[in-house]
């Protein structure tokens, strides 16, 4: 009797581990439909899990801590430039014509005084050179030597109002936004990032003017983030409360399709 | 796979004239960690491969190696893996190339996959990711949720065999690694011990993964985080930079992937009926060498 029911629980045993191989052997899109971007209650749990990261490593980093600082032995080859690299807008190529003599980086939004800065002007404040490591999300990294003049002070300089909570990076370059067609690229920091001492708006780049490939005439650096939280061909640094009404809502080109807004991981 | 299961079931019911006592051998911790690692583990492998698919190549030092755009002049090549494709008279084919050694890979899904009409060009075909199409933003929320997920049990499980002692029977002592060639004997005739505590291989293997595998793998993950490398740059210099700690994170994952097949060739082996028992309800039937004792709240 007892014999059977142990024959019985064995056949069950072993059809259930044929059916799990069969399932893993048949691919994994069943898992698909749960977890693919746009409204799905099971992906906006799991993307908890991303709100949980930034918390604790906010906790853990403080205002000040320095992402590691490298040495120019370690730059072993150019910078790898990647998204756009070329932008073709009309405002940006009559700038890149006149290299640039005409642009202006404007300082806008929940401000006291909103600013606009030459790139003379930016040139001439004291600047910041770090040689620091971007980390692109896609899993590579490059070491390169950056110089411009940190953005805290000249957020302090317009003054900040107490409902500003971040940052809004506009750009000159767009990106393919899908039905929506070309769509400008843009990124938002929080206040914290902002101030960070490695937070620099870089004109230079190992040694010379930052390219047109790397961003000209002006890339954020926030060095404790990924890369696509760098943004390149910066024109405007809006203060804002939220972001929720920007692009897709998300608070960045990539984060409207599906990265993270943290980018520290 | 039929067959293997009858064979280890005919195996376990040989000794059912004088079978040893039903003891109980897995706590409540060890049990529900064991089964959420198992879950959590799938989705971190399917998922990290997906990850690995936006940029099918490991490397040694801080920093990725690559060809200048323009020029194709290359100042650095520290790669020592690479999963792509490349242009044959026969049409696309997937190429890995290990440590300077390039093998045609198209047979396994490795770089070319999918309908050869309209091939994936991927590192990990899609039966091997998930989502099952390449989709870093996504594969990434699911990484970073079963990681979590995965780093507060594995805390749990260690506070609770801190207190019920099951950590204790882990490492091997002395005395068991002297019985190590004795063991290994054993296991070659597929005769396995049950016992109240691990066989000694069962020791060596258990904390290869809990004290060299779990550590490994979660520490070459958060040294892949910019953010983390704030916090803790020594882990930067630990492993010899970030993308030494992605290529190790890489091959603890297949060290893991290793330790899975031995895992479960061995459950279906020593019995899978007993082992599966042993991992649900917690209570596994001894071999008859083993001394019934009701004080140790044996069944018989």
């Amino acid at each position: 009797m007892s014999g059977k029911l142990l024959l019985n629980r064995r056949r069950l045993l072993g059809l259930g581990a044929a059916s799990a191989s069969t399932l893993l052997l048949a691919g994994c899109d069943q898992f698909d439909d749960f977890v693919g971007q746009g409204d799905n209650s099971v992906r906006g749990y799991l993307e908890k899990a991303n709100d949980l990261t930034y918390r604790v490593q906010r906790l853990l980093q403080g205002p000040n801590a320095l992402a590691r600082e490298y040495t120019d032995a370690d730059i072993r080859q150019g910078m790898r430039p990647n998204g756009s690299t070329d932008p073709q807008g009309d405002d940006y190529l009559t700038l890149k014509a006149n290299k640039f003599a005409d642009y202006k980086l404007k300082i806008t939004g929940l401000v006291n005084k909103e600013l606009s800065f030459s790139l003379a002007d930016l040139k001439s404040m004291t600047s910041r050179t770090q040689i620091t490591r971007h980390d692109c999300v896609e899993g590579w990294s490059c070491i390169a030597k950056w110089t411009g003049p940190q953005l805290g002070p000249i957020l302090d300089q317009a003054g900040i109002k107490a409902e500003a909570k971040y940052c809004l990076y506009h750009c000159y370059d767009t990106m393919d936004g899908g039905l929506s067609g070309q769509v400008p690229y843009y990124e938002t920091s929080d206040l914290l990032d902002a101030h960070h001492p490695q937070t620099i708006l870089a004109y230079g780049m190992n040694g010379g003017d930052l390219p047109v490939a790397n961003g000209a005439p002006i890339r954020v650096r926030i060095e404790r983030a990924l890369g696509y939280k760098q943004p390149k061909y910066v024109h405007t640094i809006e203060l804002v409360s939220g972001f929720a009404e920007v692009g897709g809502g998300k608070g960045g080109y990539w984060e409207d399709n599906g990265y993270d807004w943290y980018g520290g991981i | 796979m039929a067959s293997i299961t009858e064979g280890g079931a005919a195996e376990a019911e040989k000794p059912a004239k004088h079978k040893g006592p039903l003891i109980y051998r897995q706590s409540i911790f060890t049990r529900v960690t064991h089964w959420v690692w198992a879950i959590c583990l799938f989705f971190l492998l399917l998922s990290g491969l997906n990850i690995f698919d936006a940029h099918p190549t490991l490397y040694i030092g801080q920093q990725s190696s690559f060809a200048d755009l323009q020029t194709g002049d290359q100042h650095l090549d520290n790669a020592w893996l690479d999963i792509g494709a490349v242009n044959t008279d026969n049409g696309p084919r997937g190429q890995t190339t290990i440590l300077g050694h390039s093998f045609d890979t198209t047979g396994i899904g490795l770089g070319v996959s999918g309908d050869p009409a309209n091939p994936d060009f991927r590192g990990f075909p899609a039966s091997a990711t998930i989502p099952s199409y390449y989709d870093l933003a996504t594969a990434r929320v699911i990484h970073f949720f079963f990681a979590w997920i995965l780093v507060a049990t594995l805390l749990v499980w260690l506070v609770a065999s801190v207190f019920n002692r099951h950590i204790a029977g882990i490492p091997p002592t002395p005395r068991d690694l002297k019985h190590l060639p004795r063991d290994i004997l054993n296991h070659l005739r597929l005769r396995f011990e049950h016992g109240r505590q691990y066989n000694v291989l069962q020791k060596l293997a258990y904390s290869a993964v809990f004290f060299i595998l779990f550590p490994l793998i979660i520490l070459t993950g958060i040294t892949m985080s910019p953010g983390v490398n704030t916090v803790a740059p020594w882990l930067l210099d630990v492993f010899g930079g970030r993308q030494t700690a992605r290529s190790i994170h890489f091959l603890t994952m297949s060290a893991f992937v290793l330790f899975f097949i031995i895992h479960i060739i061995m459950v279906v082996l020593a019995g899978p009926f007993n082992e599966l028992r042993q991992m649900i309800t917690g209570r596994y039937r001894a071999g008859a060498d083993v001394p019934f004792d009701p004080s140790k709240g044996d069944k018989p």
